[in-house]
Parts: structure tokens; C-alpha cells; sequence
């Protein structure tokens, strides 16, 4: 085969694919440097991007220390969050009547306004990992559980009757048919929902926390230092890029398949 | 004259009022290949959704070997398109039904691996159906029908998706795999030639709801069969005669 290997084509396409936006963003960085440079604004109002790196690379230390806590309550609650949702995912799927009792709860769940909802749940369950992780359930869990219940109705029908006629009982009809449809569905909600998550978790820490990337941004928000606020917005967005680029890699180890199938692919 | 395997009687179906099968009634025999040819939508896979236990009858009888169908279904069924699990290579697509079944997956293996020169598939184990063309794709749905060892196969249109010279060489394929098994089938079709290359007897169904309109039997030795003898289009014509005839009425 006169194939490149496997990671290098994708590699240079997205690079490719990534360059109008790399060029987006430097002119933008580069706007900005000019105006905040020239302008004579305060740099306690806007600093030059220049200073929010500077102050980053000096500031490393604490940064990574309060990334880290931010880091653990995505994950930790982010996975509470999906084991949650798979549990409900299967109940509605094997019970339909608990889909019509279950949904308008789930529905109302996500009306809540964080900015309120926040601070309560801090009061109710203090400053540790506890409130974070159900911070970030609350805004990931219901499209967790709608893309797993939509793919479990993504089911190929024929696939379904063909099981049937070989006897499967209907949790085998689960593990063999259901589940698997689901997967890609599965994979799209992951990597929407790992975006929400650190927001949460940032929310959660900016209600109380003893350390953490809201709590940092919060302190240094309230000290005037803008550019350390921005240094943690980047740190955050590094985050949010990396744990999203760990969700395609998870997508791309666990559906092999799709990869090939993609032109099939509505 | 062998036994019957497969009796229908007077079986009937219909969809919130839309009557999709009136009193079908047909038989097979062991070892015999019998097909359906039938309008489209007329309730041919319908039929085999009421075999395969997919649809409750609204009645008449279906029995097997003599008696009423049980728990374990004697039919290994096709659909009518191949429903092959795209997140699954061909070889676990081709052991489904072993594992519904029980059987362990280095046992299932074991028993289809032998199977897949002879299916065209030598090499493709491990690939995954979007890799596979048409023909390949039925080849591996038909494979994991037969595998299945069931007393009976029904086979849904297994050729309807392909192109016309892959679906000769299919017809073709499948002849020489008929002569060497000892299967029974019933097999679903709407090329009337393909019926009467493969059958020993050929059911006509009239459009939605389905009734039996006629039974013809094909009564040429399987070694002497070809698509293009004069006893063969004989047979064709005289089925076509009848198909187009019915529709015509209203
Ligand atoms: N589960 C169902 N619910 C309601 N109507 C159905 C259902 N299954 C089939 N039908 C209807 O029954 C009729 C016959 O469908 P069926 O699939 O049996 O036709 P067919 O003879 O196999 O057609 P084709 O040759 O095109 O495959 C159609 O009008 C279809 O809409
Ligand atoms: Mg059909």
C-alpha cells in the first residue's frame, strides 16, 4: 500500500484545516497587542497579550496548582456524570413509561440558572470536590442522556429483526444491537458535553472553592489583575482543547469501524 | 414424496385495518427450495416477520415438522437487506446467531472459519462490512444464516440489492451451494427468472393483501439447469403471464 502512515494524513489535513483559523486568531492577537499598546489604556483595564504571557509563564506555579483541582472536578464529575446517564439511558430504554415521568424532571434540570444554582449547592455541600461534581453533572448529564437515547432509536430495525429471529431475549438484543448503535451518538455528546463540563467546574469553583481555576480567576479578578484572569481563561481553554482532543482519540480507539464507514454515514 | 417441514394455513395479517396477508396457505417440503414472487409491498417480508416470530399473526396455522412453532425458532432467517452490524468485523457478523445462541466465541469461530472459502470470503475475516462490496456483504448475511444450522433457511430477497452480473454469479453460487447441503428453504425474490433457476417450486402472490394466486412447479433436474433453456423461459414466460395478468385487474 502507498498509503502515508495512519496519523500523518490526518495530521497534515488538520493542519490544513486548522490554518485560516490560526491566521484568524494571530490577526486578532495582533489587533489587540496594537491597540492595547498604543492606546494608552491601563493595563489594569486591558492588558497587552504580550503581559498575559509574561505574567503566565511567571505565574506558572500557581496556575498549574489551581489547574489541577479544576482538571480533577471535570473529570470526577464528568464521569459521575456519564454513569448517571447510562444508568437512566438503559432504565428509560428497558421501562419507556419512566422515559415520559423521567424527561420533564431532566428537562427542568436544565433550566436552572447556574449563576443561582451555584452558590446554593456550595452552601448545601461546602467547598471540597462534592458540589464541583455535581456542578458539572448538572450541565452535562441531560445531553449525555439524550444522545445515548437517541442512539439506542438509531437502531437499525432490520438488525433488531434479525436478532429477534435468532431468539435474543431483549437484553441481548441491549448488548449486541442498542448499545453499539449508540456509540457514535455517543461519541458526538461526549465531545459537546467535556466542553460544558470544565465551564462547570470553573462556575462551581467561582461560587467557593480553596483553590481551583474559578477561584483564581475570581482572586485575581478582585485584585485588578486582568491579565491574570486572561492567563487562566487560556489555561482553561488549553484544558477544555486538550480533554476534547482526548475525547476524539477515545472515539477513534473504541469505533474503528466508523472510520471507514464514514462515506456510508448519513 | 418427503414430508412436509414448513405447513401454512390460511394465515392472515393486517396493520391497524390495512390487510397486508389473506389466508396464505403453502407448504414445503424437506429439502425442497421453494420462492414467493410477489408484487412490492405486497406482505412477502411480512410473511417471514410472521415466521420469524417479528409480527403476531392474526390467524390460521403455521406449523413445523407437524407441530405448532415453539421457543426455539427452526428458521435462520435473512433480511431483506443484509443487516450486517457495521461496528463488527465479518467474522463476528458471520457467528451472531452462534453466540445468540450460547455458543463460545473461539467456538463460533471455529465453525464459521472453515466456511469462508467456500463463501467467497477467504481473507476478510477480519474486516469490517463497509470494507466489502455488495456481493461480499451477502455472501457474509447468507453465511451467517447458514451457520446458524437451523432445519430451514428464509431468505429475504438476498440478491434484490445487486447489479445484474454479480446477481447471476450470486444465483449461480448459491445453485452449487444448494446442490452440496442438504438445506430446505423458502427464499422471497421478485426476478422470476432467479425463481425458476433455484426452485424446485415457485408461489405466486397478488398485490397487497397478499393472497396465493397460483403454485407452479419447476420441474427440471438441477443439472440440467441454465437461465436460457427453452424449458426454463417456457416456465418464465408463464409466470410472468399470470403476474402481469392481476395486476392489470383491478
Ligand atoms: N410493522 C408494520 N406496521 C405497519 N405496516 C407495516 C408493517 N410492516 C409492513 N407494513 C406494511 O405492510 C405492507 C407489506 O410490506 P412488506 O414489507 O411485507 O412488503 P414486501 O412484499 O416485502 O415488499 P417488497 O417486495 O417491496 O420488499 C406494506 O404496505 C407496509 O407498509
Ligand atoms: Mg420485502
Amino acid at each position: 500500500m502507498s498509503k502515508p502512515p495512519r496519523f500523518a494524513r490526518p495530521f497534515s489535513r488538520l493542519l490544513a484545516n486548522a490554518a485560516p483559523a490560526l491566521i484568524a486568531v494571530e490577526a486578532l492577537v495582533l489587533a489587540w497587542e496594537g491597540y492595547a499598546g498604543l492606546s494608552g489604556i491601563s493595563p489594569t483595564t486591558l492588558p497587552t497579550p504580550s503581559r498575559v504571557v509574561s505574567q503566565a509563564i511567571e505565574h506558572r506555579g500557581a496556575l498549574l496548582e489551581n489547574t489541577i483541582p479544576t482538571l480533577g472536578a471535570t473529570v470526577f464529575g464528568f464521569a459521575f456524570s456519564l454513569v448517571v446517564a447510562f444508568t437512566f439511558s438503559v432504565l428509560i430504554d428497558f421501562f419507556t413509561p419512566l422515559r415520559r415521568a423521567l424527561m420533564p424532571v431532566f428537562v427542568v434540570s436544565q433550566t436552572l440558572p447556574l449563576v443561582a444554582i451555584a452558590p446554593l449547592i456550595v452552601l448545601w455541600f461546602g467547598f471540597g470536590l462534592a458540589p464541583k461534581i455535581m456542578l458539572v453533572a448538572l450541565v452535562t448529564f441531560f445531553p449525555m442522556l439524550v444522545a445515548l437515547l437517541q442512539g439506542y432509536a438509531a437502531t437499525d430495525r432490520d438488525i433488531e429483526a434479525l436478532l429477534a429471529s435468532m431468539g435474543a431475549s431483549r437484553a441481548t438484543l441491549f448488548r449486541l444491537a442498542r448499545l453499539p448503535s449508540a456509540l457514535p451518538y455517543f461519541f458526538a455528546g461526549l465531545r459537546i458535553s467535556i466542553t460544558y463540563a470544565v465551564v462547570g467546574a470553573i462556575f462551581a469553583e467561582y461560587a467557593g472553592a480553596a483553590k481551583g481555576l474559578g477561584i483564581y480567576m475570581l482572586n485575581a479578578k478582585n485584585n485588578f489583575r486582568p491579565d491574570l484572569v486572561l492567563a487562566a481563561v487560556s489555561v482553561s481553554a488549553v484544558l477544555t482543547l486538550a480533554l476534547f482532543g482526548a475525547a476524539m482519540v477515545i472515539e477513534r480507539l473504541a469505533t474503528p469501524w466508523s472510520q471507514r464507514d464514514k462515506g456510508r454515514r448519513p | 414424496m418427503s414430508a412436509t417441514r414448513l405447513e401454512l394455513s390460511d394465515v392472515s395479517k393486517s396493520f391497524d385495518g390495512l390487510a397486508v396477508l389473506d389466508r396464505i396457505s403453502l407448504q414445503v417440503r424437506h429439502g425442497e427450495f421453494v420462492s414467493i414472487l410477489g408484487p412490492s409491498g405486497a406482505g412477502k417480508s411480512t410473511l417471514f416477520q410472521v415466521l420469524t416470530g417479528g409480527v403476531a399473526r392474526d390467524g390460521g396455522q403455521v406449523r413445523f415438522d407437524g407441530a405448532a412453532l415453539g421457543d426455539n425458532s427452526p428458521f435462520a432467517f435473512m433480511p431483506q437487506r443484509d443487516a450486517l452490524m457495521p461496528w463488527r468485523r465479518v467474522v463476528d457478523n458471520t457467528t451472531l446467531g452462534l453466540e445468540v445462541q450460547g455458543v463460545s466465541r473461539v467456538a463460533a469461530q471455529a465453525r464459521v472459519t472453515p466456511l469462508f472459502a467456500e463463501f467467497g470470503l477467504d481473507g476478510f475475516e477480519q474486516h469490517y462490512p463497509a470494507q466489502l462490496s455488495g456481493g461480499m456483504r451477502q455472501r457474509a448475511a447468507l453465511l451467517r444464516t447458514v451457520v446458524q444450522d437451523r432445519p430451514m433457511l428464509l431468505l429475504d430477497e438476498p440478491f434484490g440489492a445487486l447489479d445484474a452480473l454479480t446477481r447471476s454469479g450470486m444465483q449461480r453460487w448459491l445453485m452449487t451451494m444448494w446442490a452440496q447441503h442438504n438445506w430446505t428453504a423458502l427464499l422471497i425474490t421478485h426476478d422470476v427468472r432467479e425463481a425458476v433457476y433455484l426452485s424446485d417450486r415457485i408461489y405466486t402472490l397478488t398485490a397487497r393483501p397478499a393472497r396465493v394466486m397460483r403454485e407452479f412447479a419447476v420441474p427440471i433436474p438441477r443439472s440440467r439447469r441454465d437461465l436460457a433453456s427453452a424449458e426454463a423461459s417456457q416456465i418464465e414466460a408463464e409466470i410472468l403471464h399470470t403476474l402481469l395478468n392481476q395486476q392489470q385487474d383491478p
